[in-house]
């Protein structure tokens, strides 16, 4: 720890509790935080797979653990790619997803979120 | 909690007014530099607006700006990266326990009383995602589409892991320190999200148990009320909300650890795009990079005289030099470096830039004190990690 870096904290802290009104920091010094902290998170805020056909598998599928965004901020994936993509959810992370079901899955996001 | 408890509420507040998204912070956007890169400003609680990746898990991206204001990024702009959606959305603090088991003489179980009695410790270090950049791979690379903003340096305060293992006392033949927080996988067949660093990184100097971001609480998002904080190494060992740590007397073969965040064991841990049947290691210290922080998108520079900003950061050896190109990396000119505020963290630098009418391809270029030097040609590895070739910048003067 370099006396620069102390210095930069004494600085950081007063202003923290200047700017804050609190006297959190006893003597200045940051410490280990008492109570509750509550945060209200917004869901999937508003996103949503794209209307089209298969999207009521891929609703089913592919909404439990994550919000569409993960799929729609993707590059736009071969038809290769989505596959190897939902074996990986079903796979790794263990999406319930029929075998009945993956290809309806995959052409629904090959169409929507994909290239030939 | 006393500390910035209105603030939570009024984040809280406006995120959540009618159960989704404030249609203002909706209505803007940012075009990162790939395909597919629109996302949307969006304000999460204690969070001012930042770049939405996902909403849930929360995914937020740092806009770059907030890198040209200073050297710390400030709490309520610094990114935001979960792997599981069951996230913890009230934590208390005085509740909370980290439960240190496995290979060690004294199970504990440390409250933040606890940590208050143990010396204190802090350090300037710069956090950054392993998949940061991801989206400017060529050929694009599937994962979280992050530009550069998925990193942020704090001033982080809290007590020394290995003050916290020789308390325990970890023993003989112990190979490594796996650490577990309190978020979950929404379904049971998601492997819990843990993390394992060996023995001796875990007992370096400068990894520590933070309860402190830039002299505040830990926003809920980077892992109230406690963090591990890995100086040097990738973020995806800075297990947030730490609830658990668990001596190992074999090595880690968890999900997370034997499968995910693996670069090839490669020279550059680069490979070809395709190749398969290379060997790989978890991923660990982040290479040397620079970024010029001043370069508004599309704004061109005044003819004349003309200051250059930025910052560079390694993966602990502390940055030796910076340089400029104002010709697309011809020729290299070194620049002053500003404040050192320890190895770990980001390091300012300016330079003057006396400049005519015209188009400039304008680079930057690190070199580390261990002697790395960043270089032009981009790595490539499928998971798009580890990117941290010369940044350069298409930019008018008029
Ligand atoms: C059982 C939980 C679960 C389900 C169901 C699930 N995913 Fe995922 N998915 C994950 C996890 C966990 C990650 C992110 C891992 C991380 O943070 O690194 C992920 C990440 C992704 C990504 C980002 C790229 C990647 O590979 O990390 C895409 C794309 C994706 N999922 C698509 C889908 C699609 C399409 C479906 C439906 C077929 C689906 N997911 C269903 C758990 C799930």
């Amino acid at each position: 720890m370099t006396k620069q870096s102390l210095t930069v904290l004494a600085c950081v802290a007063a202003l923290g509790a200047a700017a804050l009104g609190a006297n959190a920091f006893a003597a200045g010094k940051p410490a280990p935080p008492k109570g509750t902290a509550t945060i209200s998170l917004p869901g999937d805020a508003g996103m949503a797979y794209k209307p089209g056909a298969g999207v009521g598998a891929v609703q089913a599928a592919c909404l439990s653990c994550h919000s569409s965004a993960y799929v729609s901020t993707q590059p736009l994936l071969t038809k290769a790619q989505w596959t190897a993509e939902v074996v990986k959810m079903k796979n790794a992370y263990g999406a319930p997803i029929a075998d009945d079901q993956v290809p309806v899955i995959v052409d629904y996001l090959t169409t929507n979120y994909g290239k030939p | 909690m006393e500390l910035g408890r209105g603030r939570f509420l009024a984040a809280a507040g406006a995120a959540l007014a009618a159960g989704a998204l404030p249609r203002a912070a909706l209505a803007q956007t940012v075009q990162l530099p790939f395909d597919n890169g629109t996302r949307p400003l969006v304000a999460f609680p204690q969070k001012r607006p930042l770049i939405l990746l996902t909403p849930r898990p929360p995914q937020l991206e740092t806009p770059f700006e907030v890198f040209n204001a200073g050297v710390y990024t400030p709490n309520d702009a610094f990114y935001v990266r979960w792997h599981l959606a069951n996230i913890p959305q009230s934590v208390d603090a005085s509740a909370h326990r980290i439960a240190v088991s496995g290979a060690v003489n004294t199970a504990l179980s440390l409250s933040m009383d606890d940590l208050a009695k143990m010396p204190a410790v802090e350090i300037a270090a710069v956090n950054q995602c392993s998949g940061n950049s991801r989206g400017l791979f060529t050929p694009r690379a599937i994962g979280g589409e992050w530009g550069n903003g998925a990193m942020g340096n704090a001033l982080w305060t809290g007590v020394r892991l290995r003050d916290i293992l020789d308390r325990a006392g970890v023993k003989a033949g112990a190979k490594q320190v796996q650490f577990d927080g309190l978020d979950t996988a929404v379904l049971p067949g998601t492997p819990d999200f843990k993390k394992s660093l060996d023995v001796d990184v875990a007992r370096g100097d400068d990894v520590i148990v933070a309860y402190a971001m830039n002299g505040e609480p830990l926003p809920v998002l980077n892992g109230y009320p406690v963090r591990l904080i890995v100086p040097g190494w990738f973020a995806t060992y800075w297990v947030k909300m730490l609830s658990a740590i668990t001596v190992l007397d074999k090595t880690d073969d968890n999900f997370w650890m034997k499968t995910a965040y693996r670069i090839p064991d490669t020279p550059g841990n680069s490979v070809v795009p395709g190749a398969t049947g290379y060997p790989t290691i978890p991923i660990n210290r982040m290479a040397v990079r620079s970024f010029i922080t001043n370069i508004p998108d599309g704004a061109p520079f005044k003819r004349g005289r003309n200051e250059l900003r930025g910052i560079a950061f390694d993966g602990g050896s502390g940055i030796k030099r910076v340089e400029l190109s104002m010709d697309g990396g011809t020729t290299w000119r070194e620049v002053a470096l500003e404040r050192d505020y320890g190895k770990y963290s980001f390091r300012r630098f300016a330079g003057e830039w006396v400049v005519a009418p015209g188009t400039y391809t304008v680079a930057v270029r690190a070199t580390a004190n261990d002697g790395a030097v960043q270089q032009a040609t981009p790595i490539w590895n499928p998971s798009g990690y580890l990117r941290s070739s010369i940044e350069t910048y298409k930019v008018s003067v008029i």
